[in-house]
């Protein structure tokens, strides 16, 4: 802006001052943008969260876009859609834009959260960016779910229908509660209206609230990096700043301004040669109007669900007799382990509530139980990691290991989601099962006992 | 002119640091006031949500006319906006729910749904026991499961029934589950009553 005319310089200066002064415009630019030191190490895995900011983006205004000839009505909403995909002009793109945005959204943040894994980015100081972080999280599945249902199409009904009757499993309230949330006795265009306004105004809001609040946070502590060293711990004197650190702008937003740029170059060949990625974006189901005297025969959540959705598959009977020997174990480690008797009292108490409960409650509400915690558990990341360092470079053979089995049992229990149940597949989802929930409880075992090597003082 | 300090000033006065407890008294109780007052106003917000009364009025009783379902044959209405099924089973049909109660995870439906009148192996009225109607809604999670009559079309010692697509609990020819699938309990049984021979009415069992 320096280099125009004087005079032109001079006015858009004054402008630039008039705002300053009654708005604090350059020093939240500088703070939080040209001023913000980030890590100078930041690699691959450090895309995917200006990604989802960008898919955000994308979403919000192709999604005001779509509501323009949206119709949240159980009789005229199916038809809409297909209304916007053959007549409204370019009505196709923005559709698959939106839909195709969804799963891009999810494959961000899952590929966001892995790098959390990998460098401990959940750990102290970060712990409150990482809750923010799984809050955005189950928001995001909250808005995929309620958004799911407005195509009216037979995946969207009986999808909405199991995962209402989830709440149903609930002892006593349970029935109540389910025909709270649908506003019918079944669901019907009431619970298709309401999920329309909190896809579109009640869980947008929210998460707005929460992504301000989580970058809050971040640029509270600083991010951490492939090393999870401090880069806070060496000031360079001369500057006053970090001297591991660059400003973010002009460095990282070049950098990931480039990563924009591939997203994109991927994200267009999928909106524009393979929009339903053969079923897995968008059900082939989904393009038959909802029947609610006829379930299709087999029905499957989207992939983003599928891991979470096979848990609750997998938690028949028999699990519940693995679920009682964990806890049996875990009394006994509790009974043996040092420390107060206080703290003796309250695990124990804690073994027999979970042992009433299994004899209490019905294998479908453990499924429930599971697969809820199957998605929450995250959020005790920063308390059940010991180890004495955060990155997966320095962290030992345990941790590695624990980790790739995570993985791999995530991607199994995912594609077993989408499949319809056998006994082998079935069997295979209850190991998964076991090793998923293994990864978070064994943690503070396997991560206090790893041999580590040292961290060094600064980036490498 | 003199500024009197704030440490001088007397309890409650502006700019005071002293805390005026009757003053904080008052607070509190406004507090609590409005407090009390935003909580009141969740319940109308609360409430709306429920099934309004049109949705309420539509769980109103349905006819459905069965003079056209043969022996052996399926109808499907609805009621509630569920499906609800009428089956006219044929002898052989009658003949297997005896066959299968070792297999069931409640072959008396004690805890299943079903009107007095129903409570009985046949899961139907004494009068027309080989009719059967059923709200076709799986009691694991609400799937509609899908008439499989054909003996031996799940297996070998299939007898004839139903299977749930979503998560393949199995039912017998009276809605009732087999043990080792994720269904609790049987299919529950509407209330209904017959107007006439060949016209049920769903949903409404009274005498009058």
């Amino acid at each position: 802006m320096a280099n125009g005319t004087a005079t032109k310089a001079h006015w858009a200066q004054q402008l630039f001052e008039w705002i300053d002064a009654r708005f604090p415009l350059s020093a939240v630019w500088k703070s939080q943008v040209s001023e913000y030191y980030a890590p100078k190490n930041f690699n691959f895995w450090y895309y995917f969260g200006s990604l989802a900011l960008v898919v955000l983006v994308l979403q919000i205004v192709s999604g005001i876009f779509l509501t323009m000839n949206y119709k949240p009505d159980a009789g005229l909403a199916f038809a809409s859609v297909e209304y916007i995909m053959r007549e409204v002009s370019w009505g196709w793109l923005i559709r698959y834009l939106h839909s195709t945005g969804a799963s891009a959204f999810f494959i961000c943040v899952y590929l966001h959260m892995f790098r959390a894994l990998l460098y401990g980015s959940y750990r102290k100081p970060r712990e409150l960016t990482w809750l923010l972080g799984v809050f955005i999280f189950l928001c995001l599945m909250a808005e995929g779910f309620f958004g799911y249902l407005l195509p009216w199409g037979q995946m969207s009904y009986w999808g909405a229908q199991v995962i209402v009757n989830l709440f149903g499993a609930i002892p006593l309230v349970g029935e109540q509660l389910a025909i709270w949330i649908r506003g019918d006795y079944v669901i019907g265009d009431a619970t298709l209206n309401r999920f329309f306004a909190f896809h579109v105004i009640a869980v947008p809001l929210v998460l707005l609230g929460i992504i301000v609040a989580h970058l809050i946070a971040l640029h509270e502590t600083g991010s951490n990096n492939p090393d999870g060293v401090e880069i806070k711990k060496t000031i360079d004197p001369q500057t006053g700043h970090p001297a591991d650190g660059i400003p973010f702008h002009p460095y990282y937003t070049v950098k990931d301004l480039f990563g924009v740029m591939v997203f994109l170059l991927v994200f267009a060949v999928i909106v524009f040669f393979a929009p339903e990625v053969g079923g897995y974006f968008l059900e082939h189901n989904n393009f038959i109007p909802a029947d609610p005297l006829k379930t299709p025969p087999h029905i499957a959540p989207v992939w983003y669900f599928t891991p979470y959705y096979s848990v609750l598959r997998a938690t028949t009977d028999e699990l519940k007799w693995v679920i009682g020997i964990a806890v049996v174990l875990f009394m006994l480690w509790a009974l043996v382990r040092r420390g107060s008797n206080k703290t003796r009292t309250v695990l124990l108490g804690i073994g027999v509530v979970l042992l009433a409960g299994l004899f209490l409650l019905q294998a479908k509400v453990w499924g429930v139980l599971l697969m809820g915690t199957s998605v929450v558990i995250f959020a005790f990341l920063p308390w059940l990691d010991r180890s004495p360092v955060k990155s997966i470079r320095y962290k030992g053979w345990m941790f590695k290991l624990a980790l790739f089995l995570f993985v791999v049992s995530f991607f199994v229990l995912g594609y077993l989601g989408m499949q319809v149940p056998t006994t082998t597949l079935t069997r295979i989802a209850q190991v998964c099962t076991v090793i998923y929930f293994a990864f978070f409880l064994l943690m503070p075992w396997y991560t206090s006992i790893d041999k580590t090597e040292p961290e060094p003082e600064r980036l490498t | 002119m003199s500024i009197p300090s704030q440490a001088t000033l007397p309890p409650g006065a502006v700019g005071s640091v002293e805390i005026d407890p009757a003053r904080r008294k008052l607070l509190v109780a406004t507090c609590i006031a409005g407090g009390a007052a935003s909580a009141a106003i969740a319940w109308p917000f609360l409430t709306s949500v429920e099934p309004s009364e049109r949705a309420k009025a539509l769980g109103a009783p349905v006819e459905a006319d069965i003079s056209d379902v043969e022996p052996g044959q399926m109808k499907v209405v609805e009621w509630q906006g569920k499906p609800v099924w009428i089956v006219r089973r044929t002898k052989e049909m009658m003949e297997s729910l005896k066959k299968d109660e070792a297999q069931l995870a409640d072959p008396m439906s004690k805890h299943s749904s079903q009107p007095e009148y129903c409570d009985n192996q046949a899961r139907s009225r004494a009068d027309e026991p080989e009719v059967l109607v059923l709200v076709g809604i799986c009691t694991h999670l609400g799937c509609s499961p899908t008439a499989k009559f054909a003996p031996g079309e799940l297996d070998a010692n299939w007898e004839g029934g139903f299977l749930c697509p979503c998560h393949g609990s199995r039912f017998d020819l009276a809605g009732r589950v087999f043990a080792n699938f994720p269904a609790p309990d049987n299919l529950p049984v509407p209330k209904y009553k017959y107007l006439s021979q060949s016209k049920l009415l769903i949903g409404d069992d009274s005498k009058a």
